[in-house]
């Protein structure tokens, strides 16, 4: 009885959860008629197919998702590059200054990044990067946090593993990228995420270093399309489901990544 | 990168491929410094990049937030003013203005987040099947992007034709104006007695009721991995002895997640402090009224809309100091106490 009573106030408050994306899915589907009713229903009726390619008409989501692919994923790549290298270089190498250098990292943690975008703006357009793809790639190419995670991944790892490769003749560079990388490799995966959600739902940045035009990302594109394409609610719906359904479809397949990597974040303001 | 996880020398020996080619080279190229430069060649070449970046985009920007912070005028083209911003700053309503409109923001969404998952945490953890089911929906919201979960919540939110205002009229209440509206929630909640403008607006309500939607599911996440750290024999003793289940959840399981609590409170103030994508997507362009322009908005319509560099980081100076104070509370009173895995 207890048990039963348990099970129900947890799954109604999972429908809680759940229901605005399970309405937006079905107003996706609606035609402008019978999303305009207010209604409670998840169930569409009539399945509009036709309101996918009216939204990439009404908006050019293609370029936006181009962008937001193209920044994500090189931003993804790149700090995982930078993190594996620099975490470690601060967990296994010994060099004057290591100590000094890696408190520098760690405090620049403490600085959150919406209290200096208005400098980081000043020096992007100072280089001339405004409104391009360096603009949006080029400073998140590298974040104290994930080298702090990468860090703690190989302090982790037995010293024992790089003697012995040592002793098969194998240099610092080798050892990390051939067999160092694959020994911390959930957290590689760990970092890729992170870095790749915190790019391709940002908004702050997006919106302060790029024009109305074709540098544009997802997020920004969602924002204007709101009033771009006026209150067809349908179609809102419609661009919301696209523009959340690569972060759903990546959450259900490397689900473990993502509590590890909430975790993680957690030690992160 | 994605090599075969298993043993080191089936690696080495047989990776003749080009990349294992060229980090040899360069491994070989870093060896022929002299034996007392030590680690330190690799160590530079290894740190280079990140450092670089952090440099140009972190450590840099600090520094010229606060130079430039000095300075009147627009777009940094203005004459130096010394500590003119701050003073203007802290003489201007708007700015106090947004600021309360933060703090009320922090009070009205951390505290009920911080209970609700508890309570959640705490009936996913009794349960044995289905929890990972469970966490998996309650996690949802946390992973979808603000914005378009915003979207779906403006339209709720919607005066015409919204699902608020339909659940209102099904309980026989009149329609509000929701994100529209920018009368104190107060007031309207006792029919005009409170003056509209004391306490937050009924939009601020509606911003802090998506975030705590969007939000909650990361601290059950993290409430539910400091239960289960918790050795289940401590709460059976207790039930032995006769406490009941409320008794040994204040007096056993809270105190002994109390690092937990902490850290997630001031986590969750210092993401509060930074929130952005909610007001700016809820608002549309965030804050035409001032009852839901919190700090960052406030900075980033100085900014953006007026142009003005040095008030704008005079601001986000006092932010960052703020920042900074509680960040250190975290790091002096929780720092590496608290352990997850």
């Amino acid at each position: 009885m207890k048990r039963a009573l348990l099970y129900g106030a947890l799954a109604a408050v999972g429908l809680l959860m759940v229901w605005p994306f399970l309405w937006m899915l079905s107003t996706a589907f609606k035609d402008y008629a019978s999303a305009s009713t207010p209604s409670l229903s998840i169930w569409p009726g009539m399945l509009h197919w036709q309101n996918f390619p009216d939204t990439f008409h009404a908006a050019p989501f293609g370029r936006y998702f181009f962008n937001s692919f193209l920044v994500a994923g090189t931003v993804s790549l790149s700090v995982v590059l930078t993190s594996l290298m620099a975490g470690y270089a601060f967990a296994r190498l010994r060099f004057p200054g290591r100590g000094l250098l890696f408190a520098a990292v760690l405090g620049s943690m403490m600085v959150p990044f919406e209290a200096i975008f208005v400098p980081n703006f000043v020096l992007i357009s100072r280089l001339g990067w405004y409104d391009s793809y360096a603009a949006l790639i080029v400073p998140w190419c590298a974040n104290a946090f994930s080298i702090f995670l990468m860090r703690q991944a190989f302090l982790s790892l037995p010293a024992d593993f790089y003697d012995a490769a040592r002793i098969d003749g194998c240099g610092h560079l080798r050892f990390l990228f051939r067999i160092g990388a694959p020994l911390v490799r959930p957290m590689v995966i760990t970092v890729a995420l992170l870095a790749f959600l915190g790019s391709y739902n940002a908004l702050l940045w997006p919106l302060v270093v790029t024009a109305d035009g074709s540098m544009r990302v997802v997020q920004v594109g969602l924002t204007a399309f709101n009033t771009d394409a006026g209150v067809r609610i349908n179609l809102l719906m419609c661009a919301s489901t696209i523009v959340i359904l690569p972060t759903v479809i990546l959450y259900f397949a490397a689900q473990r990544y993502f509590v590890e990597s909430a975790l993680g974040a957690g030690i992160k303001a | 990168m994605a090599e075969r996880e298993s043993g080191t020398a089936g690696i080495v020996d047989g990776a003749a491929v080009l990349p294992d080619r060229i980090l040899g080279l360069l491994d070989n190229l870093l060896e022929r410094f002299p034996r007392r430069f030590g680690d330190m060649p690799v160590a530079v070449v290894l740190t280079l990049p990140a450092l670089l970046v952090l440099g140009f985009f972190s450590f840099w920007p600090m520094i010229n937030s606060f130079v430039l912070s000095l300075y009147g005028g627009k777009r940094g083209a203005g004459a130096f003013v010394g500590l003119g911003n701050y003073l203007e700053a802290m003489h201007s309503g708007e700015f106090w203005k947004s600021l309360t409109v933060t703090v009320y923001y922090v009070l009205g969404t951390i505290p009920p987040m911080l209970l609700f998952s508890f309570l959640i945490a705490l009936a996913l953890h009794r349960i044995g099947r289905a929890r990972s089911f469970f966490r998996t929906l309650y996690f949802l919201p946390y992973v979808t992007s603000v914005v378009a979960a915003a979207m779906v919540w403006r339209t709720l939110f919607n005066p015409h034709g919204g699902v608020f205002n339909l659940l209102l009229a099904w309980g026989g209440g009149a329609p509000q104006q929701w994100l529209l509206e920018p009368r104190g929630v107060l007031h309207l909640i006792t029919g005009g007695v409170v003056d509209p403008s004391v306490g937050p607006s009924l939009a601020l309500c509606c911003i802090m009721l998506f975030d705590i939607w969007h939000g909650c599911g990361f601290m059950v996440v993290v409430f539910l991995a400091g239960l289960s750290s918790i050795p289940r024999e401590i709460e059976e003793s207790a039930r032995i002895d006769g406490a009941g289940g409320l008794r040994t959840t204040w007096h056993i399981t809270l105190p002994l997640l109390s690092p937990t609590v902490f850290f997630l409170a001031v986590v969750g103030v210092v993401r509060a402090f930074q929130a952005f994508n909610s007001f700016y997507a809820l608002t549309q362009g965030g804050g035409n009224t001032q009852d839901t322009r919190n700090l960052i908005l406030f900075i980033y319509s100085q900014f953006y809309d007026y142009g003005y560099w040095g008030y704008a980081t005079a601001a986000s100076t006092l932010l960052t100091l703020a920042i900074v104070a509680l960040t250190a509370l975290q790091w002096r009173f929780v720092g590496r106490r608290v352990h997850y895995s």
